[in-house]
């Protein structure tokens, strides 16, 4: 299936890459579930974006995305940022397929760095960008000791770390890329979600995949797969609380971020799931700077 | 104390190319004992050394150790994994350099407790409590359980690495020039400190060394090595106040006076 | 009673392979056998092998020739052929010495010098420096010492933390290198008491004595060692 583009310059494969490139990262992804949290190495592509944009994400994405699937795409919970939009916009040219901001809509959701609110369907595939999927790197740096690591199921170094963080701040200071252990086999990095989206991972209907491009790697949780995060028996593992609703919509227990007001100190407490947030706006819920943030957008 | 030893070493010989590393060797050792093996540089010890704790494969021969459950098994033909469980938990490795053996950017507290969370130890009170224990039994004030090794001196390092080593608790540990690069009262500290545990723990010990005052203060037996051969091996005073062989004689009178 | 240790035949020799191999024979055709109850004294001038045969019969001399019967635990362990192991465990059981210096180890106290023997034959620590403590209020071995590292003490001092190191255990056979050598008289006359006691207890001892004093009150026979001696070669 070839894709012509409006001025009829250049004509892009289906999706952007080459039907054989699109095989080897599904045999990668396959593998990957499974094996469920094993990192597969795969010959990662350049890609028309920088590394760090997200490229491992995007050549999944681009491996299992066919002409009727729904995509959407969220950078930090948010539909409007500008690594958001512009691989929305990529999709929608190489493979044109429709985008939307709807989680329950979507049937592949590539995301950075969040987890949406709203719980993943049956059928849905959660795609993530990772930047470094070996959750052993920072303690050992020899990529042959952290294979070797675990092949031989040797985890015990992942809690050296939680121990340090347990040392030196009295509490599992870890809140992003907090490790988890997949399946009861291999320890994982869930890529930099915050720590509070790790419960949705397990269990979840949903298929995660995670692609790594810089680091050519590619890993897979299929649905309901038990996903555990790393803790100590007298500090167990706990996601942050917000002592304040979102103060758009309200909505208690869900991730928010911090936005700085002015350059008095004002501040707010808001969603950082967009999608979740407009939605709950809709269905009448009004957190208690919501009429104030209407006016500043107006 | 079973009549069995603990490590068998059965014709062991490395060769790198033409050059030997170490020749027929043979040896065995039970637990409570503490072996030296001394010589000069390039005599073949620390190549020995490496051939009899796995982690340098040997040309030829055998190395066996005898289990927790009493099996003798050949290591070299154990698996990966087991030979890796063994080495971090029933072994112990002390390196001469502490940056070897240490995670110098971790904690002194984590760099004793990865053992025990290696071996599934989960709860970090008592991960804690153990490591405290080890930091006092290895003279490390427990001010310093938070710092990073980087900031000890060379004898707290390799104060920290034995507590490392030894906090499973295991039958048998290796050690190559554990003094060796320290000053001499630091020196004459680590050895009481080292003979001390050595006899609390009844480990068996092989432990390498050019100085023959850390092989007579620290060892039962010595094994005297040159150009990849052993020499002369006995009990270790004898060796020293009526060595046999030219060059143990040589060895031996040229310890300084003091 | 069996007889605690019968040596046959036995012969040393030192060769001196840093000069030219020459070949420094010492003693040989060495028979004796000690008596339980009994203390057997060395006799001969310097350099006659006094030493080097109490350091073979506690293993730390090679034996050349010969045999070393030890009754060890019940059997005769020939000494001079037998595995280190061994010859520890002879030394942990059988044999006690008590040589005319002291190898001081740093930082343990004298107490813990003194007490080791007891402590690595099963006794804890703590009554074995009981134990030390009373050999060493007896030999007057001033208080203030005990908890000091013996490297600092004076010769006298350091030979009276080795009796006690020697004697503080039960052993069958006792080897005795010059115990007395830089003691007082006072201290000498507590050392011949020891030496009756342990006689007492049925053990055998073996010593060597300079002190005409010492060696006529404790010996009961005495072993002229140039009998041993190796015929000069010219």
């Amino acid at each position: 299936m070839t894709i012509h583009t409006d001025d009829g310059l250049a004509t892009y494969n289906f999706a952007y890459l080459d039907e054989q490139t699109k095989r080897m990262i599904r045999r990668a992804i396959l593998k990957g579930i499974a094996i469920p949290g094993y990192q597969v190495p795969f010959a990662s592509r350049e890609m028309p974006m920088p590394y760090g944009w997200g490229t491992g994400g995007v050549q999944v994405t681009a491996a299992v995305i066919g002409p009727d699937d729904v995509l959407k795409v969220i950078d930090q919970g948010a539909d409007d940022t500008t690594n958001a939009v512009s691989i929305r916009n990529f999709f929608a040219k190489v493979a044109e397929v429709e985008t939307t901001t709807d989680t329950a809509t979507a049937s592949i959701i590539q995301t950075r760095h969040r987890i949406p609110e709203e719980k993943l369907k049956e059928g849905q595939i959660l795609v993530y960008q990772v930047p470094i999927p070996e959750p052993l790197r920072f303690l050992e740096p020899r990529e042959t000791e952290t294979r070797k690591m675990h092949a031989l199921s040797e985890y015990g170094l992942m809690h050296v770390k939680l121990y340090e963080d347990i040392a030196k701040n009295g509490h599992i200071a870890t809140t992003y890329a907090y490790p988890v252990k997949v399946e009861g086999r291999y320890v994982m990095d869930p890529s930099p979600t915050p720590k509070f989206d790790n419960p949705k991972m397990h269990m979840s209907d949903a298929l995660q995949l995670f692609g790594a491009g810089r680091e050519k790697r590619i890993y897979a949780i299929p649905p309901h797969t038990d996903v555990v995060s790393l803790d100590f028996e007298d500090y167990p593992f706990e996601v942050q609380t917000f002592v304040e609703p979102c103060a758009l919509c309200a909505a208690h227990g869900v991730y928010l971020d911090e936005v700085i007001l002015d350059d008095k100190g004002g501040r707010m407490f808001v969603c950082s799931d967009t999608d979740h947030c407009e939605k709950r706006r809709e269905g009448g819920h009004r957190g208690h700077l919501a009429g104030d943030a209407r006016e500043t957008a107006q | 104390m079973t009549d069995q030893p603990l490590l068998c070493v059965n014709g062991v010989s490395k060769f790198y190319g033409n050059r030997i590393g170490c020749q027929d060797v043979g040896l065995e050792l039970w637990l409570g004992e503490v072996l030296a093996i001394v010589g000069e540089s390039g005599s073949g010890k620390t190549t020995l050394l490496n051939c009899i704790s796995t982690r340098l494969p040997p040309t030829a021969g055998t190395v066996s150790y005898r289990m927790r459950d009493g099996q003798m098994r050949d290591l070299y033909r154990m698996g990966e994994a087991e030979r890796r469980f063994l080495m971090r938990t029933d072994w112990g490795f002390v390196h001469q350099n502490p940056a070897d053996g240490l995670r110098m950017s971790v904690s002194a507290g984590a760099n004793v407790g990865e053992r025990l969370m290696a071996v599934g130890e989960r709860h970090y009170g008592n991960i804690r409590e153990t490591a405290e224990d080890w930091l006092g039994r290895v003279e490390i004030g427990l001010d310093r359980i938070d710092d990073q090794p980087r900031d000890f001196s060379g004898g707290m390092r390799q104060r920290l690495q034995i507590a490392r080593n030894l906090v499973t608790v295991p039958r048998l540990v290796f050690m190559d020039e554990p003094t060796g690069g320290l000053d001499v009262s630091v020196q004459a500290r680590l050895l009481d400190l080292l003979r001390g545990l050595v006899n609390d723990l009844g480990l068996a010990v092989v432990v390498v060394t050019h100085d023959l005052a850390v092989a007579r203060l620290l060892s039962h037996r010595i094994m005297v090595m040159k150009d990849g051969a052993v020499v002369e091996t006995g009990l270790t005073d004898r060796v020293l106040d009526d060595p046999r062989e030219p060059y143990t004689q040589l060895l031996v009178s040229s310890i300084l006076q003091v | 009673m069996p007889t605690p240790i019968v040596v046959s035949d036995v012969a040393k020799n030192f060769t001196m392979h840093l000069r030219g191999g020459t070949l420094i024979p010492v003693v040989e055709y060495v028979n004796l056998s000690l008596k339980a109850g009994q203390c057997t004294v060395l006799g001969g001038p310097s350099g006659a092998g006094k030493s080097s045969i109490l350091k073979m019969l506690y293993g730390n001399y090679a034996v050349g020739e010969g045999q070393i019967l030890v009754n060890h635990n019940g059997d005769y362990v020939d000494l001079a052929t037998a595995d280190p192991r061994t010859v520890l465990a002879i030394r942990r059981e059988t044999i006690g010495y008590v040589s005319q210096f002291l190898r001081v180890v740093p930082r343990v106290s004298a107490l813990d010098v003194a007490g080791e023997p007891l402590v690595l034959r099963g006794t804890s620590p703590e009554a074995a420096r009981e134990r030390a403590a009373e050999l060493f209020a007896r030999l007057n071995l001033p208080e203030t010492l005990w908890e000091l590292p013996p490297a600092t003490f004076s010769g006298g001092e350091q030979q009276r933390v080795n009796i006690a190191r020697g004697f503080i255990t039960g052993h069958p056979v006792l080897l005795l290198d010059e115990p007395t050598a830089s003691l007082d008289a006072n201290n000498r006359a507590v050392v011949v008491e020891m030496i009756a006691e342990k006689k007492k207890a049925g053990v055998a001892l073996l010593g060597i004595f300079h002190d005409q004093d010492v060696r006529e009150a404790v010996a009961d026979a005495i072993i002229d060692v140039t009998r041993f001696a190796t015929p000069k070669t010219a």
